[in-house]
């Protein structure tokens, strides 16, 4: 098995207690026990507390700009399909300044999995609401309480035809590390939101109200049936944790493309032919 | 200005008028020199649009302003072409299609000519083809050639398509026939076999020439054709071609892609580029080389969507926040949209830096002919390091490139990040490393200056007045010191407008008064040459009403302040 820790004692930045130390508990084994090569696994992450995560990992990263890391991570997998990739970060990362890349990445299905850290609150920039905040929650800018209605990635994946839809809570972590195991094998992409609390920041959503507020989805819960799958996500007074829907065999984005259509070789890897470009001159 | 002929065609959008200038020019290319531009307006059908196919026994790259044969294929097109007529102008058109008081005003003659009248008994589609016959009657160009060319085109259609055509063609030829008199330009005796090409498939070639196996863009025009030449040549040279949601995604795909190994290309326009801003930056403190082309029209905001500029120069060399080195490219030819472009994927590759190709409207609309060129294979060498354990993607050295991995290749692990970071690419907020990661970065300027791509002096090298130029303004300040009488003029052509290198300072020290000609209102690489160079010019001639220089146009503001 690799190992994905580091050798060295890390200077992490999350704060004591932070939900992010269990969620990189989670997916440092989720990735040993899937038994993969650092060197075939990427990471690519935006900025804010959860996109640091692949600092802490000893594996290729890039580390890009806030709400960036799906259009950085779907190109890599088109690229060399033969990399594992996960796009990582938080609800204000994902769901606000990178809104439109999450909406149009789902209409691709790339095969990655996709890790959302949500804490319902901006962690780095000292308390702010993110898109998935609670009503009337006060911060230092929503001075009188949020006004607008939370964000539902999950009800949105799903309008959108994702084709693997998952929640978990860092408080579960045996749970969240299966679930990101599924999403990471799951042959499209895998949406995982992963509640956490914000210890510094978010006093409504702590640890305790998670606890209260989620339930587990029953065994003989069908993860195929999506209406089922859509009452679920849209249920916002009890949120169910598990994987609410999948579907397997839609074909991915990077199957689809002509360049994968009669060759499977990556296109890094390929010869490029001069000569033919110089065709395009001749008369 | 070279002897020409300007041959106009003015029609609405939908009507076709494209495709007779892509018959026209090349048929017209086997026996003249041609150079052929458009004047499209922002819709879909309807409106007013021009073709321009310049005609002449010498080389020529660049259109006129002035009109000797106009066809009107609408109505109200005259009043808009009424500054190009001139009392040598010979209009032809439907009765009634330019009114009579403003004929007499300009003094041009008038010729009877309904295209869709002699094509009744065909179809009225076949009025185009007409046309296209009526012209080349005129040029009494190679018949057999044009009647091949139609087959080409229409084979895929039907026998029967191919034969109507062919027959619309001779109706127009033959009646074409009856004003040879008004075309008096000499046909090439041992015309040289020449590639016609408009600057947009120039830039495409150059992309795969450079490698390019990646394209990631939200189309604008007039950055759009990039994309579709591409999207075509998808089977053929394995390009991996995606429409992204946004110009902000194209550009951070495109960065993925290299940082995967793959050589990416965005195309897009100033409006488009000023979104991918944030992710230019993102390639600077990352590394991740980048190609990015950008085909200028008027800005700012929407501007005129179809119209030519060249005012995006400062965006190109100010883009992103932060210091650190890029290079700008703009070809002001056919060859040179090609080796260029192919030049700025090694570039990127090589010094893993943003690198933009800077094109305008008028290049890329326009149709030219082009000399045979050789591609260069060296182009394609890959600077990608296969890695070891313990890899460190920022190692510092000496001409600040870092040996680049990409992951999966090798043991090692490619860490990257828009953090400051140390040589492994883990995060710092080390004051000491800061200094040497923006040192380290800095230091690839020698480099990216060891690769400038030399400016050409086109003219008398003993000048003592020196017309400086760059991108599409090429074409007209060529003819302008090729065809001028006083030999104490000469034209630098500058084809990397960022960084400037310090020898292009002997140009200027010969000069006694220097003249930069730009499509645009304030001026921008006369400035760029005080900041970089501190060169002072003696004169700015600019223009930014959305249209280029035309060659007799330029000659006129050029002869004011000799």
């Amino acid at each position: 098995m690799k190992n994905f820790e580091f050798e060295q004692e890390l200077d992490i930045a999350w704060c004591p207690g932070c939900g992010n130390f269990n969620i990189r508990t989670s997916l440092i084994e989720a990735l040993q026990e899937l038994e993969l090569e650092p060197e075939q696994v990427v990471i690519s992450s935006g900025i804010g507390q959860a996109a640091k995560m692949p600092q802490y990992i000893d594996v290729n990263y890039f580390n890009g700009l806030h709400g960036r890391a799906l259009p950085v991570a779907v190109a890599i997998k088109a690229a060399n399909p033969d990399l594992t990739v996960i796009a990582e970060g938080g609800d204000g990362d994902m769901y606000g300044e990178g809104g439109n890349h999450f909406i149009h990445n789902i209409r691709r299905n790339p095969n990655i999995a996709h890790l959302v850290h949500n804490n319902m609150v901006y962690g780095l920039t000292k308390g702010q609401a993110s898109p998935t905040s609670k009503k009337s929650m006060q911060t230092p800018v929503q001075t009188s309480g949020v006004a607008n209605e939370p964000f539902n990635p999950l009800a949105v994946a799903l309008s959108l035809g994702a084709t693997f839809v998952a929640r978990a809570f860092s408080g579960y972590p045996e749970q969240t590390k299966e679930i990101i195991k599924q999403a990471i094998t799951h042959e499209g992409y895998a949406l995982v939101d992963i509640f956490h609390p914000c210890v510094t920041f978010n006093k409504i959503n702590n640890f305790k109200w998670y606890k209260n507020n989620c339930y587990q989805l029953s065994a003989d819960y069908n993860r195929n049936d999506f209406n089922m799958a859509m009452e679920k996500a849209l249920d916002v007074e009890h949120f169910a944790l598990g994987v609410l829907y999948q579907k397997q065999g839609q074909p991915t984005f990077e199957q689809q493309l002509p360049v994968y259509q009669n060759n499977q070789q990556p296109i890094v890897h390929r010869k490029r032919d001069l000569d033919k470009v110089s065709e395009l001159l001749s008369l | 200005m070279k002897e020409s002929i300007s041959i106009v065609l003015s029609g609405e959008a939908g009507q076709g008028l494209q495709t007779i200038e892509e018959f026209l020019v090349a048929s017209i290319a086997k026996e003249y020199y041609v150079f052929s531009t458009k004047d499209v307006m922002s819709r879909i059908r309807g409106g007013n649009n021009t073709v321009q196919i310049r005609v002449a026994s010498e080389k020529i790259y660049a259109s006129k302003q002035t009109i000797d044969l106009l066809f009107l294929l609408n109505d109200d097109a005259f009043e808009r072409l009424r500054t190009k007529v001139t009392k040598g102008t010979v209009i032809f058109g439907k009765k009634g299609s330019v009114k009579a008081s403003m004929l007499e005003e300009c003094e041009a003659s008038f010729n009877e000519l309904d295209v869709e009248e002699l094509a009744k008994e065909y179809g009225k589609i076949y009025a185009n083809t007409i046309l296209y016959g009526f012209i080349a009657g005129i040029m009494q160009l190679n018949k057999d050639f044009c009647l091949q060319q139609i087959k080409e085109k229409f084979q895929n259609k039907s026998d029967k398509i191919v034969e109507t055509n062919q027959k619309a063609f001779t109706v127009g030829f033959e009646k074409g026939q009856q004003y040879t008199d008004l075309f008096n330009i000499k046909s090439l005796v041992n015309p040289a076999p020449l590639k016609v090409l408009d600057g947009t498939n120039a830039v495409g070639i150059g992309a795969l020439a450079g490698g390019c196996n990646f394209i990631a863009s939200y189309p604008m025009s007039p950055g759009t054709g990039v994309l579709t030449f591409l999207a075509k040549k998808v089977k053929d040279f394995d390009v991996l071609v995606e429409q992204a949601e946004d110009e902000i995604a194209a550009l951070n795909m495109v960065i993925g892609s290299w940082y995967t190994g793959a050589r990416g290309l965005a195309t897009t326009s100033g409006g488009g580029f000023a979104l991918m801003v944030e992710a230019v930056s993102l390639s600077g403190m990352t590394e991740t080389p980048c190609v990015v082309h950008i085909a200028q029209r008027p800005g700012p905001a929407t501007g005129l969507p179809t119209r030519t500029e060249q005012a995006d120069l400062n965006l190109a060399v100010y883009a992103g926040h932060g210091e650190f080195p890029r290079v700008v490219f703009a070809p002001g030819n056919l060859e040179d949209a090609v080796l260029l472009t192919q030049k700025a994927f090694y570039i990127a590759d090589k010094y893993q830096v943003p690198v933009f190709i800077l094109t305008d409207q008028y290049l890329l609309d326009s149709m030219g002919q082009m000399e045979g060129i050789t591609l260069d294979e060296t182009y394609l060498q890959d600077s990608i390091i296969e890695t070891e354990s313990g890899y460190k993607r920022y190692q510092l050295t000496e001409n600040g490139i870092s040996p680049r991995g990409i992951p999966g290749f090798g043991s090692g692990l490619v860490k990257v990040d828009s953090d400051e970071h140390d040589e492994a690419g883990q995060i710092t907020e080390s004051f000491e490393v800061r200094v040497q990661m923006n040192d380290k970065r800095l230091r690839k300027r020698a480099g990216l200056l060891e690769s400038f791509a030399e400016a050409e002096l086109i003219g008398n090298a003993d000048y003592n007045t020196l017309i400086v130029g760059w991108g599409s303004t090429y074409g007209v300040l060529k003819e302008y010191v090729e065809t001028n009488t006083d030999s104490g003029v000469a034209f630098l052509y500058v084809k990397q407008v960022y960084p400037l290198h310090e020898k292009l300072s002997t140009y200027f020290e010969q000069a006694d008064n220097i003249i930069v000609v730009e499509n645009n209102a304030t001026g921008q690489l006369a400035n760029l040459l005080k900041i970089e160079l501190n060169v002072s010019v003696n004169h700015s001639i600019l223009k930014y009403n959305g249209e280029p220089f035309f060659v007799d146009e330029v000659a006129q503001r050029l002869q004011e302040v000799l």
